[in-house]
């Protein structure tokens, strides 16, 4: 077992990133994600395949342009290239309440478990956490915080609503 | 003031005990600086060039006298016996050390303070008019407005690693003491004219490098709309403010390589979606917030008061005082008091922790309990009955506290410089005491009248040296510190950004160069009433460049 977290537990990750160099027709069997671009060209190819799908967005990619999309698509893959750049932070809020999204989204690149709090909340359920960070620490930052203020994907209203 | 929840003390436990983990953890070595660097500054404390600092947050600047106490108490046990106030209405400590840190932040949870968001990029602590509440100009107070703005900001999950630090500040009188044109959004309250109140929205203020006034991108926003309106902002900012240059990266480029037009259309477009949410804000929301604002028990008074007028013609120490000190309260028989920080004895913002102490008396005697922190950096007493002026001013002498200059020249904003700050290029305390020194004259400073004067140590700008009626910039250049003089900025209601005048002057050179430049005003203003500003105004660079360089 080793980076990944999912719904709060250590799993296995089924799924495989495609890399950008295999050939469309010729993808590794199992779930696979491919960047949003791929998944444009090659979506009639794709569709074909007997197993589950997901996408990689980048963070300038319109999440907006996925909708018609999301009952094939099992995963959201979104990125922050810094632990600093919170860009995936609003994509993965929009997904969830904006556009209504239940697959998973998971949080990969700089991924430290100072920002899985946050990350929860904006509806990212999984997490490929950076290789150096240790998983216990990781797991304990889900409840790092018992109180909210704002809503978010996992709350409905504002703190002086409820 | 606001009374803290459960929920509220809460969290600033939980936030205490995990940051005494991590303390520990660093201080034992299984956290590398590093790791610990993104976790301290989180918690308000920054690595400076001899010490930590930690940066305390004075939500919309308000302080009881218990919190005041609790200020003082840090400062005499765990610092060396002063705090600092900043021009965002913080208080900064300059010497804590690492260990005492997790004791420090408990004895200030204890008083509903804290250090959350003082630092980082996010939204930091929202700013106010030191006046709501009470000016005479008040036109709605924009305190239930800040602390819904604290509550919405408060570890908001999407906005907690923007491109860069954001700051808020709301105004809620005709003139604005908040300076909302230079913050990355200003609100100010304001009537229509079917009497009914809405906010000017300013976006894309600030100073640093690249100074910028707010540009007003909606002129009456309903108070409902307040924070769906803040989060379509932020969320525009957050998707496309840009992250490849940190001198780029705060929400005044992006408006300006937008364009304000088309700026406005991404944010009311992004609007459209979330207005409705439920961020808007209901009649009964208001109110409940509004609620922990109500005036105190004001006594009913005249507005005269034969006492207070004998002692101004008796003594004209104090009637000098009150003249620039005081100044009008929407109640009668009431005045607001600013206490000044500006002394030739303490550098600029500087409070002793004794001094914490007897403030906090005097806010409990004179003034109802309260202190509020002014973005010059002063002080204020809130509440303060005529017939107790004279008393009060007798007790804030004794403490070095009752300096006659409010918005006089040497009420002087400045930065710590390099006497504290890692960034620094040049020294901005040692300018402002010499600057203090010499215009110190009782007589000078009354023909003067209102003026501004303000000092940065660097570039970035802390000392909002742009928007100074004259402005101190230290830079350093071939190893030798030289200081830039502005001219013609403000940060009211008549914002602007003052302009270079010339080539930059030396440390023993800049007093002279300050001196010849009032010298210019003094002869030229076509009568005491014209202000130093709306005579630069007039009269352009032109005979101050003469003086200076001619
Ligand atoms: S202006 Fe520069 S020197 Fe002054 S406090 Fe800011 S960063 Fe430090």
């Amino acid at each position: 077992m080793g980076n990944f977290i999912k719904d709060r537990k250590p799993q296995e990750d089924s799924w495989t990133p495609y890399t950008g160099l295999e050939d469309m027709d010729n993808l590794p069997s199992g779930d696979v994600y491919v960047p949003f671009d791929e998944w444009k060209s090659s979506r009639d190819a794709l569709l074909k395949r007997n197993s589950r799908l997901g996408v990689i967005l980048e963070n300038t990619d319109n999440v907006a342009e996925l909708v018609e999309d999301f009952d094939r698509l099992d995963l959201v893959v979104l990125q922050f290239p810094k632990m600093a750049d919170g860009r995936a932070f609003t994509q993965a809020r929009l997904l969830r309440e904006r556009f209504g999204y239940k697959g998973e989204i998971r949080a990969v690149g700089d991924v430290l478990h100072d920002q899985i709090f946050y990350m929860q909340r904006c509806g990212f359920n999984s997490f490929e956490m950076r290789p150096d960070q240790d998983i216990p620490t990781a797991l304990g930052a889900f409840d790092e915080m018992t109180v909210t203020y704002q809503p978010a994907a996992d709350e409905e209203l504002p703190i002086w609503r409820r | 003031m606001y009374q803290y929840s459960q929920e509220d003390h809460q969290l600033l436990q939980e936030r205490v005990s995990q940051f005494r983990d991590q303390v520990a953890r660093r201080l034992k070595g299984d956290l590398s600086e590093d790791e610990f660097k993104q976790q301290r500054l989180r918690n308000g404390l920054y690595l400076q060039l001899h010490a930590y600092m930690l940066r305390v947050a004075v939500p919309y600047g308000l302080l009881s006298s218990e919190q005041m106490r609790t200020l003082a108490h840090i400062a005499r046990t765990y610092d060396r016996g002063y705090g600092h106030f900043s021009t965002r209405q913080n208080i900064q400590y300059n010497w804590p050390k690492l260990e005492d840190v997790p004791k420090i932040l408990d004895d200030l949870a204890a008083v509903e303070m804290h250090a959350i968001q003082t630092s980082g990029n996010c939204i930091r602590n929202t700013t106010s008019d030191p006046l709501a509440g009470v000016a005479r100009d008040e036109i709605a107070d924009p305190r239930p407005y800040c602390e819904l703005i604290r509550q919405w900001s408060t570890f908001h999950p999407e906005f907690n690693f923007l491109p860069r630090k954001f700051k808020i500040a709301v105004s809620g009188a005709t003139h604005d003491r908040a300076a909302v044109a230079v913050h990355d959004i200003g609100l100010r309250l304001v009537k229509n004219d079917a009497d009914e109140l809405g906010m000017e929205v300013y976006v894309g203020g600030g100073l640093g490098r690249t100074p910028m006034i707010g540009k007003l991108i909606r002129e009456f926003l309903p108070p409902h709309d307040m924070l769906t309106y803040l989060e379509a902002i932020l969320r525009v900012y957050n998707k496309l403010g840009r992250r490849d240059n940190l001198y780029k990266a705060r929400i005044k480029i992006l408006v300006h390589e937008t364009g304000e037009e088309k700026f406005r259309e991404l944010v009311e477009e992004e609007w459209q979606q979330v207005k409705t949410s439920s961020l808007r804000l209901r009649d009964e929301d208001i109110k409940n917030i509004e609620a922990h604002f109500k005036d105190p028990e004001y006594e009913k008074l005249s507005d005269f008061d034969v006492d207070y007028d004998k002692e101004l013609i008796s003594d004209p120490m104090f009637a000098n005082w009150a003249d620039k000190n005081i100044e009008l309260h929407k109640k009668d028989g009431y005045r607001v008091v600013y206490l000044s920080l500006k002394s030739r004895n303490q550098p600029t913002g500087d409070v002793t922790a004794d001094q914490m102490d007897a403030i906090a008396d005097l806010a409990d005697k004179y003034s109802l309990g309260a202190i509020r922190s002014t973005h010059r950096q002063n002080l204020v007493l809130s509440d303060v009955k005529l017939s107790d002026l004279h008393s009060l001013w007798q007790e804030l002498t004794a403490l070095d506290l009752a300096t006659p200059n409010y918005n006089h020249l040497t009420d002087i904003i400045s930065c710590p410089g390099m006497d504290y700050c890692a960034l620094a290029t040049a020294r901005s305390i040692p300018i402002a005491q010499a600057l203090t020194e010499r215009f110190d004259a009782y007589d000078f400073i009354n023909d003067l009248g209102d003026i501004s004067l303000n000092i940065s140590g660097c570039i970035n700008a802390c000392g909002h040296h742009h928007v100074a009626n004259i402005g101190i910039l230290g830079v350093n250049k071939k190893g030798v510190e030289v200081y830039q003089l502005t001219l013609g900025g403000s940060a009211r209601e008549d914002a602007s950004i003052g302009k270079i005048i010339g080539p930059a002057f030396t440390a023993d050179e800049i007093v002279d160069a300050v001196s010849d430049v009032l010298d210019v005003y003094l002869t030229n203003r076509e009568d005491p009433e014209e202000t130093f500003l709306t005579a630069y105004r007039r009269l352009g660079q032109g005979p101050f460049k003469e003086k200076l360089y001619g």
